[in-house]
């Protein structure tokens, strides 16, 4: 057994491992770590491959960057997690099932022999001198360059999208929001009280005060109505406010 | 030495482990994210298994645009689900079926 | 001369279009200066060309104008055909359009559709010369039609009328009948002569062409022209108001009267007769088609008659009469006595125009009041219109001398002498007609203008004679009615008139042996004394007298036996409540059954709402697919995969990838 073979399988075991952890975890800050394992543990596999670009950009972009973004959310949201993981074991023998039938018929396809050794022998070591940055990027600016530019687009939209979806405007401005407005309806805004009429006696002036204290927990409109209400049926003299402001 | 078949049969395991990830994790969003990510791991491996053992660089060509749009992907996903949990208070599948037909 | 031509047509048409699209910009002066001034010109260029034809100055034109389409090889044009028979219809219509023009100053001088109604006649004036100066069957087409319609919007005028409407309705429901017949026997003649040019047609018909046979039955093999011919017909049928397609003629009796005596007794009911003159090369080919005209051309010139005799309605009376006189044309045209026919035309459109200004100047004097009941003694009132109604009605009855006297004679003589099979039967209806055509005339005559005063007081202190714009016309055309057969009889007769336009077989030729006689007219008049159909007219006039002058108590009495006969013809043989009964109700009833059926059952409920609702019932179940969870989409997707990996498994172990 040599020593790459030897790599390869414990860090296929700790890739599979951590794969198995991050669906099962009950946390999400768990699983998100360990996806950060499973992504480092996939990074050396790629090592193994010679693709050491992308190793290291696996390792930076995606636990230096996506899974610390990952984390940061899960963290910030308070989530009842335990309650989001209702139904796991009633799924699981599904979730069994059809992973077993993917992973036998992928299993069948590999191992009809298309993909022995004898077809596709490993090419030797590379060189030490040989750069697979160097060759990576040769390919991307060259034949793939329309396509790299697109991508840098993809990320700036992203970046844009991002914002534009969590951005919620300055505290202090006073902006309209349409949004607000459109969904306004009339039970929102308007609260149709039933206000004892209130018999106006000469001697008893506190009585409407009383009410008044009453409503206090009503917000400002709202008392603003009834206080408006009350100084109508004052003037007028009548011995009864309807007391409905619709 | 390690076949190309044993790359892709890793591969495939940690496929298949995503997909049953997907189907027990159906409420929580962020652990669906992270499925999908682990799914783009699978191909991605298969990508650079392939382009190893091809010695073609187009496969390595692959991955990278995947790494890119999956990177936007996350992130606008977050995004999604930091506004989503800030109108709803929930990342709760169950509940988001405002789409029901 | 083509400028000529062009003028004749194209005036009226433009007066009508100013006048029409006008409206009230063009004042009621204006109007009818401008459409007279346009009727008047295209009148005198007619009569200057039918001099100019008489006096041999001018023959046959023909020219096509324009060319309209070309559909492979279907030439479809618009030119003119001028020979004798064209310039003749010419002369009658415009003639008769000049006199109704002027005498609608005054019938409708209270009238608010005063410009339109100029407008309509103006316009008419322009269709129907279209139609008769046509040289090919689309533009007769045209003009058949465009008189159909200006027929119905004149039956229409008085469009707040509920009958008005009811009538311009019939007549245009019926007239369609007729038309799909006239535009079947068009195809036909595409058909077989590949060609809707009179002069290819007729070219082929003398030069021998290849006829179609079409079998009936076992027995009954008709060649192809008969079948063009018996189309042509019933559109003849449809527009001369030939029983059964009479039922239109009495109820267009709503309209103005002016239009009546211009359209609906003069020039466009004519049309059918003008058209079979004008196809007599196809109708020689077919006997069969003969005899059909005979038969129903007979018919009517009796049982029409008959319907005169029981009308109340002075209009009707006149228009029952219009049919039969047409009755009389058709039998004409079924003996191949074309040129009689064209001729009975002539005469008619001037005596039954007369009588229906005539009637017009009555109804003027009486406020509107058609029923003759309440007539009687009007002569004392009105001396013009009784003269122009006496003469004409003379002329209708077959006086000697007269102008109706010629024409009648011939075609009595010309079908004694037919060799048909229907001419014995024709010749005994016709013959029978002329005693009802003198009994319901002087009838109608007699009740009007003589008897006891019958009118109200108040419309009796208004009687007066009617304007000049009213009586010139009637004068004018009184002239024509009395005396045109004297210069026109022995040249139409003896065939030399139409000798180009009108072709007759010689086994037909029923009038070489009358053409000796037609040379003398006068002496042909004084003949006439001794023959029975005068002494039958003669009759018919002394049976009117008593019934209505001297012993108007036997009407009641004679009413009162013959109740049955009288009922049958005040149903107007039932033709009316056969045709709503069956017809039209069957057509409902039909429609109600394909609406319930096939429009509301199949269309509605299957097809359309049906789709719709296998639509909704679909998409119901489907929409319960579309759960919204997001997970149930994975699912399916994830499945999908799954299914789609275990295909392609499935193919590669097949060996077929």
């Amino acid at each position: 057994m040599s020593f790459q073979v030897l790599v390869f399988y414990s860090f296929a075991a700790v890739l599979i491992f951590s794969a198995l952890m991050v669906v099962t975890s009950k946390h999400s800050v768990k699983a998100a770590l360990f996806l950060v394992l499973s992504f480092a543990a996939a990074s050396g596999i790629w090592m193994l491959l010679e693709a050491e670009f992308l190793a290291i950009s696996l390792i930076v972009v995606y636990v230096g960057a996506v899974m610390v973004l990952l984390l940061f959310v899960v963290m910030m949201l308070d989530v009842d997690y335990a309650a989001l993981r209702q139904g796991f074991v009633s799924k699981l023998p599904v979730a069994a099932i059809v992973a077993c039938g993917f992973f036998i018929l992928l299993y069948s396809f590999i191992n009809q022999g298309v993909f022995s050794d004898d077809r596709y022998q490993a090419p030797p070591p590379k060189p030490a001198d040989y750069s697979n940055v160097k060759e990576l990027g040769r390919v991307l600016y060259t034949e793939y360059l329309i396509a790299f530019e697109t991508a840098a687009v993809i990320l700036l939209v992203a970046i844009i999208a991002a914002i534009a979806l969590t951005f919620r405007g300055r505290r202090s401005r006073k902006s309209q929001n349409i949004q607000k407005q459109l969904s306004a309806n009339k039970q929102n805004r308007l609260k149709v009280l039933d206000i004892k009429p209130v018999i106006r006696q000469k001697s008893d002036e506190s009585r409407p005060e009383e009410e008044h204290s009453k409503d206090s927990n009503l917000d400002s409109a709202e008392s603003e109505a009834t206080k408006s209400e009350k100084a109508e049926s004052k003037s007028t003299g009548s011995d009864s406010s309807k007391g409905k402001p619709a | 030495m390690i076949e190309l078949a044993d790359y892709l049969l890793l591969s495939a395991i940690l496929f298949a482990i995503s997909v049953a990830g997907i189907i027990i994790n159906r409420k929580n969003v962020i652990t669906l994210l992270m499925c999908i990510e682990l799914m783009l791991l699978a191909v991605n491996t298969n990508f650079i298994a392939f382009s190893h053992f091809l010695g073609n660089t187009t496969g390595q060509i692959f991955v990278f645009f995947i790494l890119t749009v999956a990177a936007a992907e996350a992130a606008i996903g977050l995004a999604i689900i930091v506004v989503l949990f800030r109108n709803r208070s929930t990342i709760d599948v169950e509940q988001l079926n405002q789409l029901k037909g | 001369m083509l400028k000529q031509l062009l003028a004749i047509v194209l005036l009226p048409l433009i007066a009508a279009l100013v006048v029409g699209l006008g409206g009230k910009l063009i004042s009621r002066q204006w109007a009818h200066r401008l459409t007279i001034v346009g009727v008047a010109t295209a009148c005198i260029l007619s009569i200057n060309l039918a001099f100019g034809f008489a006096s041999g100055q001018i023959s046959v034109i023909e020219h096509t104008l324009y060319s309209w389409a070309k559909i492979g090889q279907l030439n479809l044009q618009v030119g003119f055909l001028i020979d004798s028979l064209t310039i003749t219809m010419m002369v009658v219509v415009t003639f008769v359009s000049l006199m109704v023009h002027i005498y609608t100053i005054g019938y409708m001088k209270e009238d608010p559709g005063y410009q339109r109604f100029f407008a309509y006649i103006s316009l008419f004036t322009f269709a129907m010369l279209s139609l008769v100066m046509s040289n090919n069957f689309l533009q007769l087409f045209f003009g058949w039609e465009a008189v159909g319609v200006v027929s119905y919007l004149l039956i229409g005028f008085w469009y707040k009328k509920p009958t008005a409407i009811v009538a311009n309705l019939k007549a245009f429901l019926v007239n369609r009948v007729g038309d799909l017949g006239f535009l079947l026997g068009i195809a036909g003649v595409y058909m077989v002569f590949g060609t809707l040019d009179y002069s290819g047609v007729f070219q082929q018909v003398n030069s021998g062409f290849n006829d179609l046979e079409i079998v009936i039955s076992d027995t009954a093999i008709w060649s192809a022209t008969t079948f063009i011919c018996i189309g042509l017909f019933i559109g003849a049928m449809g527009k001369s108001a030939q029983v059964p397609l009479h039922v239109w003629l009495p109820d267009s009796m709503e309209g103005p009267t002016p239009i009546s005596a211009l359209i609906h007794a003069a020039t466009m009911v004519t049309a059918g007769v003008f058209m079979v003159a004008r196809m007599s090369p196809l109708f020689e080919l077919s006997e069969v088609a003969l005899n059909v005209v005979l038969v129903i051309g007979a018919t009517t010139a009796l049982f029409m008659g008959f319907l005169g005799v029981i009308q109340n309605d002075i209009k009707r009376v006149v228009a029952y009469s219009t049919l039969s006189q047409l009755g009389y044309m058709v039998v004409a045209l079924g003996a191949s006595a074309y040129s009689v026919a064209v001729f009975h035309l002539v005469t008619h459109a001037f005596f039954k125009a007369l009588l229906f200004l005539a009637a017009g100047s009555v109804i003027i004097a009486m406020h509107h009041e058609q029923d003759i009941r309440k007539m009687g003694n009007l002569k004392k009132y009105m001396p013009i219109t009784y003269v122009t109604c006496l003469l004409g009605s003379l002329a209708l009855i077959g006086t000697p001398f007269f102008s109706g006297f010629y024409s009648k004679e011939a075609i009595i003589l010309a079908i004694e002498n037919s060799q048909l099979t229907a001419a014995t039967y024709a010749y005994w209806c016709v013959l029978l007609g002329v005693f009802f055509t003198a009994l319901y005339s002087f009838r109608m005559f007699f009740l009007v203008f003589h008897t006891q005063e019958r009118m109200d007081e108040h419309t009796r202190a208004h009687l007066k004679e009617p304007s000049m714009v009213v009586w010139i016309p009637l004068v004018l055309l009184a002239i024509p009615s009395v005396s045109i057969s004297w210069f026109i009889a022995p040249q139409i007769i003896s065939g030399e008139f139409f000798n180009v336009a009108i072709q007759v077989a010689k086994s037909h030729d029923v009038l070489s042996s009358i053409s000796e006689m037609y040379q003398q007219p006068f002496a042909l008049g004084l003949h006439a004394f001794i023959t029975l159909p005068f002494w039958l007219a003669v009759s018919g006039v002394i049976v009117a007298y008593i019934f209505t002058v001297a012993r108007p108590a036997w009407r009641e009495q004679l009413n009162l036996k013959l109740n049955f006969i009288n009922q049958v013809l005040r149903e107007n043989y039932y033709f009316d409540k056969l045709y709503m009964n069956y017809f039209a109700a069957g057509g409902v009833a039909v429609g109600n059954k394909f609406w319930k059926w096939i429009d509301a059952g199949v269309i509605d409920n299957w097809i359309v709402n049906g789709s719709a609702k296998t639509v909704a019932s679909i998409s119901g179940q489907l929409r319960k697919i579309q759960s919204g969870y997001l997970y149930h989409y994975v699912l399916v997707m994830v499945v999908g995969l799954l299914a789609f990996l275990g295909w392609i498994y499935w193919r590669a172990l097949h060996g077929t990838v």
